[in-house]
C-alpha cells in the first residue's frame, strides 16, 4: 500500500482490495500474530471483572441516552469549555472542519504542528490539508509515526500500524531517521522514535489532537493513550487545537468511570491504559494557554436519523470487534479502503459517505456475531450490516444497475477469504443471531433473497457449516422456502 | 480567510447541526428531560469496594509492581528515608518538585528544586521529579494527579525520565468508580492518571516500557 489516502471515494471496491491483501502473505501473518495477541490480553483482563456484562450494558445506556440528547449535552459541553477559557466552534464537514484547523494553526503562528494519534483527523485527510497550507504535522505516536514516515495507510484504529513487523519498521526508521546502525529489537526501534519526536515536543509551539470523550458537565476533554506523546502535545505547547466528532460527547465526568474501565481493557487488553489526560478549558501556567475545539458533524447527523443505525455512534473506537473479526484478520484493514476498518469500518464508513462509497462493505462480513459478542457498549454490529445491505438493495433496486454486481461479486470475496481461514467460527454463530434479524425484514424488501442463496454459497462453497445449538441457518432457509416465503 | 470568517463558518455551522440533529431524532431536548434519562441508565456494576482496605493496599503494590516499579510502605516518619534509599537506587540526585510538597518528605544531601514555570528544556535537565498524588487505583495500578499543592502542573511528571511518587494509603481505593468519585469535587482540575510507566505495543504488541513519558517509576506508599 502507498501513501495514497484511504478515501472510500476512490479507493478500490472491498472484493478488488481483498484480493490483493490476501496475495500478501507478510502483511496477513503480521496482521493475525497482532490480533492473536491482542485477543489473548483482551480475554485476560476481561475475565478478571466480575461485572464487565453490567459495564457493558451501562455503557450502551450511557451512549443511547448520549445520542437521545446530543443537542443538549453538545449545547452544554461548549458553554462550559468556553466558561473555562476554551474556544469551541462547529463544522458541518470535513472541508469546514478542515478550513478551520487550518486557519486556527496560522493564526497560532506556527508552520508546524504536533500531533496525536486520532480518526477523525485521518477522517478528514487533515495532514494533507495543512501541507497544502504550509504547515507540517509531526505525528507523534510511534504507530502514526511508522505509518507517516513509511508513506503508508493505517489499517487499524487503535494499533494503525499492526501490518507492519520489526524488521519493516526498522528499514522504514533507519532510511528516514539516517540511521544506519539501527539494531531491530522493539526497544531499540521505541528508543529511536524517542529521540526523533523529543526534540519536536519542546520545540513546536502548536498541537493538534482528536478526543475520546468530551464531558458536558465540565466541558473538559479526556484523552486516553500509552506512549505520553499525547501527553506532550496537550502539555507542552502554547496552542492547542483540539477536533472531535460531535459523537464523543458524554454526558458527566462519573459517566467515565464506566468508559475508562470498558476502554482500555477492550482496546489493549490492559487494566487501564498508561496515562488518561483530562482537562478544562485553559489554566494559567499550566499547559497550552490556548484551546480550540472543533466540533464536526461530518455525515454523524445522517446516521443519527437512521434508527436502524443509530447505535453505530455509540462506538467508543476499542477496535475490539477489528481484532476478532475472521474477515478483517484475514485482510487486514487497508482493503476497506477506509481509515475506518473492520466491523466497525464497514457500518460506520458506508453511512459517513450516506451510502454513495464503500457500499459493498456491509457485505465484507460473515454475520458470525463474534464482534458483536466483544464490543464493549454492546452495538449489534451484525444487525447494522443487515440493515445497510437491505439500504444498498433498495438504492440498487431503485437505480436498477448494479445490485448484483455488488452482492455476486462481495460474496465471491468472502468465499476467496474463508478458504484459508483455518477456524471458520461463522457457521456456529449463524443459526443463533440470524433469525431476528433477518426474519423481521423478511416479506419486506425486494433484495433479500437475491442476497441469501449468494452468502451460503459463499459459506459452503468452502466449509461444511457444524452443528449449531438452535436451529441452523440452513434449516432456517430451507423451512422458510417450504412455507413459500 | 481570516478569524471572522472561521467565525462565520462556525456560527451557521452550529445553528445547521443541532437543527439537523433535532430533526433525527424528532425534537428538542432540555435539561429535564437530560436529567431524567440520565438518571435512568442501570448501574448495576460495582461502585464500592468488597475488599478490607489491607487487601486493597496489597492489590495496588502488586499491580505497581506488575508495571516493574518499586514500591515501598512506610510510616510517615519514614518517607524521607524511603525516598533517599529510592532516588539512589535509581542512581539519580537532582529532583524538580511542585511548591507545597511536605518538606519533611525531603532527605538531606540530595538536590530539590521547586518549579517555578520552568520551560520544558529546563524540566528536561533534571534527572527526576517528586510528587505526592490525589487518588490511587488498586485494582488498575493507577495513580491520579492533579494540578493541587505537592503534585503541581502537568509538565513536571512528564518531562524528567523518573518519577518518584509519594501516595497516602487513605487515598487508594479499590475501583474505577470510588476514585472518579472522589475526584467529582475537583473535576475541573487539570487531571492525569498514569498506570506504569510510559508504554507502548505498537511494534508487533510486545510492551516497550518508557517512549516519551518518564521511563522509571516508584512510589512510596505511606500509612
Ligand atoms: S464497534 Fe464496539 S467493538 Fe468495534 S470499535 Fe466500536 S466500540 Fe469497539
Amino acid at each position: 500500500m502507498s501513501g495514497v489516502a484511504l478515501d472510500p471515494k476512490t479507493a478500490a471496491a472491498f472484493p478488488i482490495a481483498a484480493r490483493t491483501a490476501l496475495g500478501d502473505t507478510q502483511m496477513r501473518k503480521n496482521v493475525r500474530h497482532a490480533t492473536e495477541v491482542i485477543q489473548a490480553k483482551r480475554a485476560r483482563v476481561v475475565a478478571e471483572m466480575p461485572d464487565w456484562q453490567q459495564l457493558r450494558e451501562a455503557g450502551k445506556q450511557i451512549r443511547q441516552h448520549t445520542m437521545e440528547h446530543l443537542d443538549y449535552y453538545l449545547q452544554e459541553f461548549e458553554a462550559n469549555c468556553t466558561r473555562a477559557g476554551g474556544v469551541v466552534h462547529w463544522a458541518r464537514d470535513a472541508e469546514e472542519a478542515r478550513r478551520i484547523v487550518v486557519e486556527l494553526v496560522k493564526a497560532s503562528g506556527s508552520d508546524e504542528v504536533i500531533k496525536i494519534k486520532s480518526m477523525t483527523t485521518e477522517e478528514i485527510q487533515l495532514n494533507a490539508a495543512l501541507e497544502r497550507a504550509g504547515v507540517h504535522a509531526y505525528e507523534t505516536d510511534l504507530a502514526e509515526l511508522i505509518i507517516q514516515l513509511g508513506e503508508d495507510q493505517p489499517s487499524h484504529i487503535v494499533v494503525p500500524a499492526l501490518h507492519k513487523n520489526r524488521q519493516q519498521i526498522r528499514e522504514i526508521f533507519k532510511r528516514r531517521m539516517n540511521l544506519p546502525e539501527l539494531g531491530e529489537t522493539p526497544q531499540d526501534l521505541a528508543d529511536a522514535a524517542r529521540m526523533f519526536l523529543r526534540e519536536k515536543f519542546l520545540r513546536v509551539k502548536t498541537g493538534v489532537s482528536g478526543a475520546n470523550f468530551l464531558i458536558a458537565e465540565t466541558g473538559g476533554v479526556c484523552i486516553v493513550e500509552s506512549e505520553g506523546n499525547g501527553r506532550m502535545c496537550l502539555t507542552l505547547p502554547e496552542t492547542l487545537i483540539t477536533i472531535a466528532g460531535i459523537d464523543k460527547v458524554v454526558p458527566r465526568f462519573e459517566d467515565l468511570e464506566v468508559l475508562l474501565q470498558l476502554l482500555p481493557r477492550s482496546a489493549t487488553g490492559e487494566r487501564m491504559n498508561p496515562y488518561n489526560s483530562i482537562w478544562t478549558g485553559v489554566r494559567e501556567g499550566d499547559g497550552p494557554q490556548t484551546f480550540h475545539v472543533v466540533l464536526m458533524d461530518n455525515a454523524r447527523t445522517e446516521i443519527l436519523a437512521d434508527k436502524d443505525g443509530r447505535n453505530t455512534l455509540n462506538c467508543i473506537r476499542c477496535g475490539a470487534c477489528l481484532n476478532v473479526c475472521p474477515v478483517y484478520r484475514q485482510t487486514g484493514g487497508q482493503a476497506y479502503g477506509s481509515v475506518y476498518a473492520g466491523p466497525i469500518g464497514a457500518i460506520l464508513t458506508p453511512q459517513l459517505q450516506e451510502m454513495h462509497h464503500a457500499e459493498s462493505l456491509p457485505f465484507a462480513s460473515s454475520l458470525c456475531g463474534a464482534c458483536y459478542e466483544v464490543c464493549p457498549v454492546k452495538i449489534n454490529i451484525p444487525e447494522v450490516l443487515i440493515h445497510l445491505r437491505g439500504k444498498v438493495v433498495q438504492q440498487k433496486t431503485a437505480g436498477v444497475s448494479g445490485l448484483f454486481d455488488v452482492e455476486a461479486v462481495a460474496m465471491k470475496a468472502m468465499g476467496m477469504i474463508f478458504k484459508s481461514e483455518r477456524r471458520f467460527r461463522a457457521a456456529q454463530r449463524l443459526g443463533r443471531m440470524s433469525e431476528t434479524p433477518l426474519v423481521r425484514k423478511d416479506g419486506q424488501g425486494v433484495g433479500w433473497i437475491s442476497w441469501l442463496p449468494g452468502m451460503l454459497g459463499g459459506w459452503t462453497q468452502v466449509r461444511d457449516l457444524q452443528e449449531m445449538p438452535k436451529e441452523t441457518f440452513r434449516d432456517w432457509w430451507e423451512k422458510r422456502g417450504k412455507h413459500g416465503k | 480567510m481570516g478569524s471572522e470568517a472561521i467565525t462565520a463558518i462556525s456560527a451557521s455551522a452550529r445553528a445547521e447541526v443541532l437543527r439537523r440533529i433535532r430533526l433525527a431524532k424528532g425534537g428538542t431536548s432540555d435539561a429535564n428531560a437530560a436529567r431524567t434519562g440520565w438518571s435512568n441508565v442501570v448501574r448495576q456494576y460495582r461502585r464500592e469496594t468488597a475488599q478490607a482496605a489491607s487487601a486493597t493496599l496489597e492489590m495496588f503494590e502488586d499491580r505497581l509492581r506488575d508495571y516493574d516499579a518499586h514500591v515501598e510502605r512506610v510510616v510517615p516518619a519514614e518517607v524521607a528515608g524511603a525516598v533517599a534509599k529510592m532516588i539512589a537506587g535509581r542512581g539519580k540526585r537532582r529532583m524538580v518538585i511542585p511548591s507545597g510538597l511536605p518538606a519533611e518528605w525531603l532527605p538531606p544531601g540530595l538536590e530539590f528544586v521547586v518549579d517555578d514555570g520552568m520551560s520544558a528544556v529546563e524540566l528536561d535537565a533534571f534527572d527526576g521529579v517528586m510528587t505526592g498524588s490525589t487518588v490511587a487505583i488498586a485494582e488498575t495500578g493507577t495513580v491520579v494527579l492533579q494540578n493541587a499543592a505537592g503534585q503541581g502542573r502537568r509538565a513536571i511528571t512528564l518531562v524528567p525520565d523518573y518519577h518518584l511518587c509519594v501516595v497516602n494509603a487513605a487515598d487508594v481505593v479499590e475501583t474505577v468508580p470510588e476514585a472518579m468519585e472522589r475526584l467529582r469535587a475537583t473535576s475541573g482540575l487539570a487531571t492525569t492518571f498514569f498506570s506504569g510507566p510510559s508504554a507502548t505495543a505498537d511494534i508487533e504488541m510486545t510492551r516497550i516500557k518508557g517512549v516519551h513519558g518518564p521511563r522509571h517509576l516508584d512510589v512510596v506508599l505511606m500509612t
